[in-house]
């Protein structure tokens, strides 16, 4: 082999040579462990000496598992609700902030600056704005005569509570609408005036179709962040186990009880709901996500 | 031929009641300003709160109804804080790991978008939609095989397990910065390879300073979600005097009676650098936002 074929083979493979340490970290934190995971799923294991192979027993023993379907459906319950009232927040914040006013980028920084400070933090500012006695809801619902409810002590009030919390984080989303709506081409409200459409003939018929690329991708995000919520429900908590999010019972299984087997079969099952949940909110989205042309 | 019509009814509209038009356009700014203005203080109510509480004596914590300005002013629930929890020695800790995997997720990502941007190697195509896949299956899966890898080789207690990932680069920036790398003109690379660059030079002269706005972004992102990490920390760090800031905080309640003045003073001044980032890079912010394109 001679110098020049060495080089058009060295030509032909440098791409590798930059892309390798991604390569590397995929095969030793994605690759292996992801095979390793299929293998522990099948195994009860307590850390300490070895698995031991069980076959299906961890999944049978989910699906009988009342804990599970109670931290699925505190899960459930919670995105039912966050999701769409964060989508209608964060768009109706955008919306109005979209408009021709002075001072904008200051709006747009307070609303976004819940979004910024996630963590322990936050969620311990909001134990104690939730506080019964004497939290600031409650002690301004006081101040007019009204009994707050005992938010994160009471059953009932747990996932309320966590609505509210993830409703005051909705300026994140916001940003997406507002890079959006700056971006619906200015002649088509001005036809639409011409025809004689009003506000929300425009709104409904104009902003909001051009809006569902990022409807859509909020909602996917919005999905996959509920099942992967973890920071304020493993601090907040919640009346018994009300607060219990799928992902803080599959922590407390394997890093409290250490059952490796059990916690990464649990993995597993949300993958599937994740990718189940996904793949259907992608199969409707040709009814009601629109692109323009040119875009896909 | 719009424009046409609005200037002849714009002109209509002038000579038939000018006044009135620019009064309603007045009113509405004004009702925009007052929406804005109140659903932004509602935003910022747990945030006042906070600061009003971490400068309140413990009695007048619990007072009914609440007092907004605290009096006497307690600062010394700032120094008290810093005591209860090694608070210099937590954010020494939480910097240092948030600097390395800053670097590393940064560098090591602009590195491999190169190489996919760049480079036309075999198997290219499949190993750029491998890494689209990997975004979307959640880390969950990797958590418990990962962790036992790092408890096989005697690595826990360290951070080593929190910051080495970093360095195999992220799929979700490797993504952004392939899009940002594939806008760069050809023709700049071209004169710096006649003038002798090897590719690895042209990485480094010409691309990384070209994509300043983009990597900042990045390195914004990357700061604030290693700050506020807890799930990282909490399973890979035992020894109290390796904690990071929100681990501490999580443990700030759990080990003491809650003093809400001191811990909301804590919660405080952990919030401050993330705060500090975000008000010095936001317009990368948005910027990145729209160049991540999630339109499509």
């Amino acid at each position: 082999m001679n110098k020049q074929q060495l080089r058009k083979i060295y030509k032909k493979y440098e791409g590798y040579l930059f892309i390798m340490p991604w390569i590397l970290g995929i095969l030793i934190f994605f690759l292996w462990p992801v095979g390793y995971a299929v293998y522990i799923s099948f195994t009860k294991w307590p850390i300490l000496g070895s698995p031991k192979w069980v076959g299906l027993d961890n999944y049978i023993t989910i699906f009988n598992d009342e804990q599970f379907y109670n931290s699925l459906s505190v899960t459930f319950k919670f995105a039912l609700f966050a999701i769409p009232l964060g989508i209608l927040t964060s768009f109706t914040i955008a919306f109005i902030l979209n408009s021709n006013i002075r001072g904008l980028s200051f709006y747009r920084t307070i609303y976004y600056l819940p979004a910024v400070v996630s963590g322990v933090a936050v969620a311990l500012l909001w134990r104690w704005v939730l506080d019964p006695e004497f939290g600031l809801i409650n002690s301004l619902l006081a101040m007019i005569g009204i009994q707050g409810p005992g938010w994160l002590s009471d059953p009932d009030w747990v996932i309320p509570s966590y609505i509210l919390v993830s409703i005051w984080g909705a300026g994140g989303g916001m940003i997406t609408y507002l890079v959006g709506l700056k971006d619906v081409p200015k002649n088509l409200y001005e036809s639409a005036e011409i025809d004689g459409a009003g506000f929300f003939a425009k709104l409904f018929k104009i902003t909001i179709p051009m809006m569902t690329p990022i409807l859509f991708y909020n909602l996917i995000m919005g999905i996959i962040g509920s099942f992967r919520k973890f920071t304020d429900a493993y601090i907040l908590g919640g009346a018994g186990n009300q607060g219990k999010f799928y992902l803080v019972y599959l922590y407390e299984n394997a890093f409290k009880y250490f059952k490796m087997g059990y916690a990464t079969a649990l993995a597993w099952i949300l993958f599937i709901i994740i990718l189940i949940l996904t793949l259907l909110v992608f199969k409707t989205s040709s009814f009601w996500v629109y692109y323009e042309s040119g875009e896909e | 031929m719009n424009e046409v019509i609005n200037v002849e009814e714009d002109k209509l509209m002038a000579i038939k009641s000018k006044a009135k038009f620019k009064r309603k356009e007045k009113y509405k700014k004004l009702l925009i300003h007052l929406l804005l203005i109140l659903g932004g203080v509602s935003m910022m109510f747990p945030f006042f709160w906070m600061v009003s509480t971490s400068l309140k004596e413990n009695a007048l914590i619990f007072q009914l109804p609440p007092k907004w300005i605290p009096d006497p002013i307690a600062w010394h629930n700032y120094p008290d804080a810093m005591e209860t929890i090694p608070f210099i020695r937590y954010f020494w800790n939480t910097t240092v790991i948030t600097v390395l995997k800053g670097i590393g997720e940064v560098f090591v990502s602009a590195l491999v978008a190169y190489g996919f941007a760049r480079f036309r190697f075999p198997g290219r195509k499949f190993l750029f939609l491998f890494l689209l896949s990997t975004i979307m299956i959640p880390g969950e899966i990797t958590l418990i095989p990962v962790f036992i890898m790092w408890r096989n080789v005697n690595l826990i207690d360290t951070y080593v397990p929190l910051i080495l990932p970093a360095f195999a680069g992220s799929a979700v920036f490797i993504f952004f910065l392939k899009q940002y790398f594939s806008t760069i003109p050809k023709e700049l690379e071209e004169s710096a390879r006649i003038d002798g660059c090897n590719s690895f030079q042209i990485f480094y002269k010409i691309f990384l300073p070209i994509s300043k706005p983009a990597l900042i972004t990045i390195g914004i992102w990357s700061f604030q979600g290693s700050w506020n990490d807890l799930m990282g920390p909490l399973i890979y760090l035992n020894s109290y005097e390796k904690f990071t800031l929100q681990l501490g905080l999580s443990m700030f309640q759990s080990l003491h009676k809650v003093e809400w003045g001191q811990l909301m003073a804590a919660s405080l001044m952990t919030m401050i650098p993330v705060l500090i980032i975000f008000f010095v890079g936001q317009k990368y912010f948005t910027e990145g936002i729209k160049l991540t394109g999630i339109k499509g």
